[in-house]
């Protein structure tokens, strides 16, 4: 397999992860919204409304900075990263 | 002052600006206790920060093509980032959003998760293959990719069809905000709005544009924030509002057991003026079906992936590694504003319906109520309205009724806050229509005249003719929408929940496969987007003419039918037709590395 082909398994792999964690925080949670909002969540807010006030929105915000760092350093890895900085 | 280049000094430029903002709202503070008269702040407020966008958009004047499209492929990320945020929350976030789940509570805020989780798409799908690209719009990548007139042709069709929808929502909500703060009639107001809206984008296109975003982003973060924060400390409720209200959410809660939701009697909901609508949903508990939230959340996210407005503030940034990062930056100050919203409808609901908090209104005697300044100030602008309907002579939960916007626009003054603060509510959500106008304005108008004039009608063009072919299409394309939108056809928020769908339903497949699957070709990418559009606006208009739709798909999430028809269509005809060329597949290959040169040139 060609450098690049390595490249390009590892950047899909990095995106089923990605995706899937976004798959529970955007849809998955919400098939049971009724159950969970009888938990008590974060700072005492019932949690399926924690979620989607603050929860869900916060996750994405981490995911894809995590998700940047990851893929810049498959980038690099394979010397496939840009030269110079932003 | 300041000196070397300007994207150098980028901190402290806006710095300086934002200091120079705070200081002008401190100002106009000790201008009301002197006896400025409200009237006189809110012209204030509107007319000190258009002037600014104004100057920024003329300072920011250019003749070159990639200053004009992409403004230089310079725009450093947080800057970027900002620049989406504002570009992305429009007069609908800033005015409607607090007002949607104050009314209808958990299955309203889906377009909380939905709004904020597409942006995980745009990250890990598009953003940074797109920017590797080096398009100036999102047809040029359509139109490369897969080659050929007919498919960049079509995707400026389903650009402008959803961008279109969307901008004259927002030029609607410039001429509310501008007819209420310059006491203007709406009809001209709108003109108003749309003279500032090309103020900012006509000599600078992309660059004017991203500018005057970031300046608009600083103003309706400010506007947004600083009420939220000075009514919760007012009330009490607790120094940092998101992490302390869950007392007020339970409070709220028990307040709605012990009054009941009355259902009113569609006689006497004739008296109650259009638009206003009572409490009639819990607030905090699931009030919606699952199918019924994560659909609507699954139609914005795939939306937000496919609105090219958005998409193209990342062509801006320097490098693939910049746009990445943008994308986190962007959804950071998206989400400063999203996640105060819900809290400033608890602030709002429980200060109205708590008859233990001096602000409640509900339990007191109908007179008195009609009696209090504020409540005769937002009747008589038909955002608010109460009615004895059994006649005991004490207001109840569902004898109340307020407009969406009454719970941003008048919340302050229910609390109790200086007129200032409203004055300054009126420039943030001027702000952010204007900068979501300007951004879809300007799609429209790059797509058209890159995108249509220069490459396919006249690709010897020179660049100063390609140049003033983009302005002229900026006004007629803002005349239109403004004169569309002073006709008030439609709502705020369906028409911006549809331009999702329609994007969606045109754009969403026809993207993310042309990254991620070497082997969709032209006439897949044709049938994808022709049947996904045609699909998706039959749906809409088969339930808008009494169809009973299926699958729960309603008229605010018919893009999940047109994306889905867009899919096979797009896998279907690919598969029955001849794979891309060599040089197609190679330029897919190179579009997946971030190193080396971009596949088109810098000025093409």
């Amino acid at each position: 397999m060609s450098k690049q082909e390595q490249h390009w398994e590892k950047s899909k792999g990095l995106l089923m992860v990605t995706l899937a964690i976004w798959f529970v925080f955007s849809i998955g949670i919400f098939l049971f919204g009724a159950e969970m909002n009888e938990v008590t969540g974060p700072f005492g807010y019932p949690l399926t409304y924690w979620f989607t006030c603050q929860g869900s929105l916060g996750i994405f915000v981490i995911l894809i900075f995590w998700f940047a760092n990851r893929q810049e350093k498959i980038d690099e890895e394979f010397g496939f990263s840009e030269r110079g900085d932003d | 002052m300041i000196k070397g280049n300007f994207i150098d000094n980028l901190p402290k430029v806006y710095g300086i600006y934002t200091g120079g903002f705070l200081a002008f709202i401190i100002i106009m503070s000790i201008g009301e206790q002197m006896g400025m008269t409200a009237k006189v702040i809110g012209i204030c407020f509107v007319a000190f920060t258009v002037a600014i966008y104004a100057i920024i958009g003329y300072l920011s004047r250019t003749a070159q093509a990639d200053a004009y499209y992409v403004a230089g492929r310079q725009v450093p990320t947080v800057f970027n980032g900002m620049a989406t945020a504002a570009d992305w929350m429009s007069g609908a976030s800033f005015v409607a959003m607090a007002g949607g789940i104050y009314f209808k509570g958990y299955g309203y805020m889906a377009l909380l998760v939905g709004w904020t989780g597409g942006y995980v798409l745009v990250a890990s799908l598009l953003a940074p293959y797109l920017r590797k690209f080096g398009c100036y719009t999102v047809p040029d990548f359509i139109g490369t990719r897969y080659g050929g007139n007919l498919t960049r042709f079509l995707a400026v069709v389903v650009l402008t069809v959803a961008s279109f929808t969307y901008v004259t929502a927002q030029i609607n909500a410039t001429g509310t905000i501008a007819s209420v703060a310059l006491d203007i009639p709406f009809q001209y107001a709108v003109y108003v709005g749309l003279i500032s809206i090309l103020l900012c984008s006509m000599l600078g296109g992309m660059r004017g544009v991203t500018w005057t975003q970031v300046a608009q982003y600083i103003v309706l973060i400010v506007a947004y924030l600083l009420p939220v924060f000075w009514i919760s400390n007012k009330m009490g409720a607790g120094f940092f509002p998101h992490f302390m209200l869950a007392d007020e959410v339970s409070r709220i809660a028990e307040l709605e057991a012990q009054f009941g939701f009355v259902k009113n009697s569609a006689e006497n909901l004739k008296e109650v003026p259009k638009g206003l609508a009572g409490i009639t949903k819990a607030h905090s508990a699931v009030n919606a079906t699952p199918w019924a939230f994560i659909s609507l959340a699954l139609a914005m996210m795939m939306g937000t992936a496919s609105l090219p407005h958005v998409m193209m503030r990342y062509f801006t940034t320097p490098s693939v590694k910049a746009a990445r990062k943008s994308v986190g930056w962007s959804l950071f100050f998206i989400f400063l504003l999203y996640s105060s919203a819900p809290m400033l409808a608890t602030l709002s609901k429980l200060s109205l319906i708590d008859p233990s908090l001096p602000t409640g209104i509900i339990g007191k005697s109908i007179s008195e109520v009609q009696a209090i300044d504020w409540y005769q100030n937002w009747n008589s602008a038909n955002l608010m309205f109460v009615s004895d309907f059994n006649g005991n002579g004490t207001l109840e939960l569902n004898e109340f009724f307020m407009g969406g916007k009454a719970v941003v626009l008048a919340t302050p003054e229910i609390a109790g806050l200086p007129y200032v603060i409203s004055g300054l509510v009126a420039a943030g959500g001027m702000a952010a229509a204007m900068s979501t106008a300007d951004g879809l304005i300007l799609a429209i108008a790059n797509a058209i005249s890159h995108d249509v004039y220069y490459k396919i009608i006249d690709p010897k063009a020179e660049t100063a003719k390609r140049l003033i072919v983009a302005r002229v299409l900026l006004v007629v394309i803002g005349f239109a929408g403004a004169t569309i939108a002073a006709m008030e056809i439609q709502g705020i928020l369906g028409s911006v929940i549809w331009a999702f769908d329609f994007a969606m339903s045109g754009l969403f497949f026809p993207l993310v496969l042309g990254v991620w699957w070497k082997r969709a070709n032209k006439e897949g990418a044709v049938a994808g987007m022709a049947l996904g559009l045609i699909s998706g606006a039959g749906y809409l208009i088969w339930v808008r003419n009494g169809g009973s739709g299926f699958l729960g798909i309603t008229q605010l999430t018919f893009g999940i039918f047109g994306s889905a028809v867009s899919l096979v269509a797009m896998v279907v005809v690919s598969l029955i037709t001849s794979a891309p060329s060599a040089a197609t597949q190679r330029m897919v290959d190179e579009v997946r590395v971030p190193a080396g040169k971009s596949i088109l040139g810098k000025q093409h």
